[in-house]
């Protein structure tokens, strides 16, 4: 285990914004978190990351390193701060080797000339791949991506998951992933944790994401087709291409 | 006879050098704290943060304390108040500082000697003895080494609590020792511009960098020339027309961020 979650509750103003949640993962999992508009999924990772209180026990392996991958920054857009100096914040904090800015921006193929621009001049997907790239200095063992609802268009979207497959891949990461999108979860993960307060499934996305349990999950009926062939994780591209696969999210309050 | 004038002189031209040094030297640091204190969106807080000096300065004029002792004892009060509230409540820094220290303001004016209030507000300490440039000077400093030193972290704190500590940094204290060191500033700042103009000198000079800079390390240096030109034209200025010099930098630094807006920012 590289990660082991039990009974974490979660409450801001004596109310309870997560409940019992439990669950555990390996190494080179991946997760994905999945529930409606404030079902607690980022409030679960700033759990994780302990940068808010919690009751219960989440137990990281030691020696775990964390990068993690924030939703957006609440940040003054007008700030004349660099794509560069973002990145050299992280490097110069914990002391890695002058070349890792230019290697973790070739990791998320953004281009060197990026680095004089001002972060507010860069697009959504082109920031969301600035995080990433941030979250990658210092090698980390764990990727932990919060998964914006709006910023970043489909196409985009899929293309950061399949980087993001890449990445863990090649660095041997465990990534924990806030997703929206379904058919990609079915593609990439291997372990699916869906959240309305209480965790109300966890395991392998193919036995848990029951159309059942979707409806359970998001309040409403959701269309979701899977083809067998796609559990093996290849076929979301066909799946696609045949007009099979629909995902809805339902935004509720 | 001659021989004492002359030692006056000197005495009177070395605290005229003090006065000057620790004016310039405070300027930087003005400027560089601005820098963050802009970036932490505290510039509209830093003004009224600058009157909880007021108390402090009074009741040490009362009690025939060194005034600034008294007002940096309530400045570090201020700074911990501030600290202790954030940490603790969910008020926004900027309403809480708007009541707590416009209140300061308000008793500080009650309790000051009144043929005090006029110097305590708008500066004009101009006698400066040696311990207190030299502790001045080692005040400046500290900040501008502490600030330089911790800037990646300072900055991270400050555009991501959460991007912060997962890479190994305690935001809280990160958070405290940045007001004390802008609380400090303020102090500097005091003798010069006085409790109602404190914190502007922390404020206008940045604005104007945020402006006119294209990346942060050069928002840095902007500010802090901006301050120096500032604080060096407006102590001129004043000297040569015979009045305080604190509203005169002032004007000086608005001036320089009304020209700033004129030109066009480099794309």
């Amino acid at each position: 285990m590289i990660l082991s979650v039990k009974d974490l509750s979660v409450s801001f103003d004596e109310l309870n914004v997560l409940e019992n949640v439990n669950f555990e993962v390996s190494p080179g999992d991946i997760l994905a978190i999945i529930g409606p508009n404030g079902s607690g999924k980022t409030v679960l990772l700033r759990a994780l990351l302990h940068t808010i209180p919690y009751q219960g026990q989440i137990e990281w392996k030691k020696g775990v390193r964390i990068g993690y991958v924030p939703q957006k920054l609440f940040i003054d857009w007008s700030l004349p701060l660099t794509l560069r100096e973002f990145l050299n914040l992280k490097a110069k904090i914990i002391g890695t080797s002058a070349g890792e800015v230019e290697e973790v921006l070739s990791l998320v193929k953004l281009p060197g000339s990026f680095l004089d621009r001002p972060l507010a001049k860069l697009s959504g997907g082109q920031f969301q791949r600035a995080l990433i790239a941030f979250a990658m200095i210092g090698d980390p063992n764990v990727l932990i991506f919060d998964e914006p609802t709006a910023s970043v268009d489909t196409p985009s979207s899929a293309q950061i998951y399949e980087d993001l497959h890449r990445l863990c891949d090649q660095r041997k990461m465990t990534l924990l992933i806030v997703s929206h999108d379904l058919s990609l979860i079915y593609s990439y993960a291997n372990k699916v944790l869906c959240l309305n307060k209480q965790n109300l499934c966890f395991g392998h996305p193919a036995e848990v994401l029951t159309p059942e349990r979707l409806h359970e999950l998001y309040g409403t009926p959701v269309k979701f087709y899977v083809h067998e062939h796609q559990f093996v994780g290849e076929g979301h591209e066909e799946g696609h291409e045949h007009g099979h696969e629909h995902h809805h999210h339902h935004d509720h309050g | 006879m001659s021989t004492a004038t002359s030692i006056i002189t000197t005495m009177i031209t070395a605290n005229f050098a003090f006065y000057i040094i620790l004016a310039l030297v405070m300027a930087v640091t003005a400027g560089i704290v601005g820098a963050f204190a802009v970036m932490r969106r505290l510039s509209v807080a830093s003004d009224p943060m600058s009157h909880i000096a007021l108390p402090g300065l009074g009741l040490a004029l009362l009690f025939g304390v060194n005034p600034l002792l008294g007002a940096t004892a309530s400045l570090l009060v201020g700074a911990f108040i501030i600290w202790g509230l954030e940490n603790k409540t969910k008020i926004s820094t900027d309403a809480m500082i708007g009541v707590v220290f416009s209140l300061a303001l308000a008793i500080g004016a009650l309790i000051t000697p009144s043929e005090e209030i006029i110097n305590a507000l708008f500066g004009a300490y101009s006698q400066i003895s040696v311990a207190e440039f030299l502790v001045g000077i080692a005040v400046a400093l500290s900040i501008i080494f502490y600030l330089l030193r911790q800037k990646e972290k300072i900055i991270l704190s400050i555009l991501s609590p959460d991007l912060a500590k997962t890479s190994g940094l305690n935001n809280q204290l990160l958070n405290l020792y940045f007001l004390v060191a802008m609380v400090m500033t303020i102090m500097l700042g005091l003798r010069y511009l006085g409790a109602l103009l404190a914190g502007t000198l922390i404020i206008i000079p940045a604005v104007t960098a945020k402006n006119l800079a294209r990346s942060l390390s050069s928002m840095f240096t902007i500010s802090a020339v901006v301050s120096l030109v500032s604080v060096a034209s407006g102590l001129a200025l004043s000297e040569k027309i015979g009045v305080e010099p604190g509203p005169v930098i002032i004007c000086a630094a608005g001036l320089i961020f009304v020209a700033s807006l004129l030109i066009k920012k480099p794309e």
